[in-house]
């Protein structure tokens, strides 16, 4: 099949060899009625072969949006209403995510992308021992026996640094802790070998210890097996510790992608700029009188998705704003070769 | 609390935690007593149900004749008991059958948004109906026999289990274990045995006891009005339509069949809440 080789000429909008997936201004509107919330409007990131892309943002930004859009796994009435979704398969080919027939969608889930959730304690159904779904996982899509399969979980169970795994392997999710169970989950989700691995805030609800571990057990797994991941957070110390790239989302949209260094280092964005300045540092916020400084939030609130601004998203609330963007919404502009940004005056910056 | 014993952390055996629940053990042990006497009754009935004997008519209940005689000189403690096999069977297949319907349109319309509209009008139209009439109706339209009985009962109680498993998928299909399931590829259909209908096993149990009862009382009903099985044939609502011209001579015609009514539907009634007490983990003692 044509679809095989890397530079298919059937597809002409064949990705670059290091890009896994690419989103190329998607749009996943929920329409309800004669209203429609435009939770992601014109989203366009990359993610690398091999490498982890953080996709950051506040609540209602459209982060989780993005990824279950990725994965089609959207409730109704969301919809994709438009733009690109183009994947490399494993085996070179590339589709296109957005319109890719249920089918061969439910193909992919779990073989080639797999996703893992915010919620360790209720991602796992009660009522089967973990072995059990593990298995279930691993024969969905591949044809071995149920006594291959249980050594494949347990191989999965040791991967993720499960002490006892052949105890485990016959335990519910009841008998386990919060970050056992979300090992449990990458092992899941790993089981079948995925090139990409979405995870959804994966650590917000542990606590930091198990969020330090779980972090460095998705870093040593990303090396040995070498698969990219997209890592949905809201919290830039996480993004820090893992991210080779970051993608900052402001109201349905990426406002700046960037490598995790350049954006830290240089945000080109005047909302990053703004987020990063919320962080409290426990040194920089201590007057020299020992008194304390008060934190720097960002003025205003988030657009409605229901009612975005003409212009620039951002506009009503950023200090740089003037009166050409809040007529005319950004490009993506390139701040750097590697650093996108949609604002118009990024230079200032 | 001492550690004289090794912890146990075994799982209390079924028997164990049945026997905690005096409700679900005296409505099982009542149930299984009854399946039995119906089951063995060509061996336990000291007569043939159908063996007449007009100098023996209606003759009141002594140690020749457990329950008396009926009109014809029939056996009344042989022909019950020979009546709870028809009973039973008809209360069994037409729980079968609406466990079948029900759970299907259940999970169909618990799962699939456009048909939820349509199963669901269905059901509540079958609902407004009170049961009895709708499975005159049906009997009527289908012509009366004992698979017919057992069919339009089937009919009539399936709305009530579709709309208990309706509610539970409804619930069960946003909880986030089954959406980690899609997110990992499983298919539909393999969510909704898998992961939905085997959570739903407590619940549906529960209400096919009730089913049970009401299916066997609606029979009741449905043979004593005459739109049932056929006359000839014993069951415990044939036996109290017969026995209601002799009400007055022969009440014995007419308590039996009533009392082993009663009986069943009572001791399923206590099976069914016993096991909604078990199921249910939070009226769980013994955690």
């Amino acid at each position: 099949m044509a679809m095989s080789t890397p530079n298919a000429d059937n597809h002409p909008d064949a990705l670059a060899d290091d890009i896994v997936l690419r989103a190329e201004d998607l749009r996943t509107h929920f329409i309800m009625g004669t209203r429609t919330a435009k939770s992601v409007d014109g989203v366009t990131l990359t993610v690398r072969r091999g490498q982890t892309l953080a996709v950051v943002g506040e609540s209602g930004s459209g982060k989780s949006v993005t990824s279950l859009s990725i994965m089609r796994l959207l409730s109704h009435p969301g919809r994709i209403v438009g733009g690109r979704l183009l994947y490399r398969m494993r085996d070179g080919g590339v589709v296109d995510l957005a319109t890719l027939s249920d089918k061969r969608m439910r193909a992919i889930r779990g073989k080639e992308i797999a996703m893992i959730f915010q919620e360790p304690m209720t991602s796992l159904n009660p009522l089967y021992t973990v072995g059990d779904q593990i298995m279930e996982m691993i024969r969905l899509h591949e044809p071995i026996s149920r006594h291959e399969a249980r050594i494949r979980a347990r191989r999965m169970l040791e991967l993720v640094e499960i002490p006892a795994p052949d105890k485990r392997l016959d335990q519910y999710p009841h008998e386990m802790s919060g970050g056992m169970r979300q090992r449990v989950m990458i092992a899941l989700a790993l089981a079948c070998n995925p090139a990409l691995l979405i995870a959804d805030e994966p650590t917000t609800a542990l606590d930091v210890t198990i969020q330090a571990q779980i972090l460095d057990l998705m870093r040593r797994l990303q090396r040995e097996i070498g698969m990219s991941i997209l890592f949905v957070t809201h919290n830039l110390g996480v993004v820090a510790e893992i991210a080779h790239e970051v993608a900052v989302m402001y109201a349905g949209r990426v406002v700046e992608q960037a490598p995790v260094h350049d954006l830290f280092a240089r945000p080109r964005h005047p909302y990053t700029k703004g987020l990063l300045a919320c962080i409290p540092d426990a040194k920089r916020d201590r007057a020299e009188d020992g008194t304390r400084k008060m934190l720097n939030p960002i003025p205003g609130s988030v657009p409605s998705v229901l009612a975005l601004p003409a212009g620039c998203a951002y506009a009503p609330r950023c200090p740089l704003a003037e009166a050409h963007c809040e007529s005319v919404p950004p490009d993506l502009l390139n701040a750097s070769p590697e650093h996108l940004t949609r604002c118009w005056r990024h230079e200032l910056l | 609390m001492a550690a004289a014993s090794a912890p146990s952390v075994d799982t209390p055996r079924i028997s164990t935690l049945i026997l905690q629940r005096k409700t679900l053990a005296i409505g099982l042990a009542i149930i299984v007593a009854i399946t039995l006497l119906a089951v063995l009754a060509p061996l336990i009935a000291p007569y043939s149900p159908s063996k007449l004997s007009i100098v023996n008519r209606l003759k009141p209940p002594s140690s020749t004749w457990f329950f008396g005689t009926d009109e014809f000189g029939r056996d009344v403690f042989s022909r019950t008991i020979y009546a709870g096999q028809l009973s039973l069977l008809v209360g069994a297949a037409a729980t079968a059958l609406a466990a079948t319907v029900g759970i299907t349109l259940g999970l169909v319309a618990g799962f699939f948004r456009k048909a939820d509209g349509i199963v669901s009008r269905i059901i509540d139209a079958m609902m407004a109906f009170p049961d009895i009439l709708l499975a005159i109706a049906l009997v009527a339209a289908l012509g009366p026999s004992l698979a017919t009985v057992i069919i339009a009962l089937g009919v009539v109680y399936a709305p009530r289990l579709a709309r208990v498993v309706r509610a539970s998928t409804l619930v069960i299909r946003e909880l986030p274990y089954v959406e980690a399931a899609r997110a990992l590829g499983v298919p539909t259909w393999r969510i909704m045995t898998r992961h939905v209908l085997r959570n739903l096993v407590s619940p549906i149990l529960v209400q096919a006891t009730f089913i049970f009862a009401y299916a066997m009382l609606a029979e009741a009903g449905l043979s004593f009005l005459g739109v049932g099985v056929s006359p000839e044939i014993p069951t415990w609502g044939t036996m109290i339509a017969a026995g209601r011209q002799y009400v007055g001579q022969a009440d014995w015609m007419t308590i039996f069949p009533g009392f082993a009514i009663i009986l069943t539907v009572l001791s399923l009634q206590l099976v069914g809440d016993g096991l909604r007490d078990l199921l249910d983990p939070r009226l769980r003692k013994d955690l």
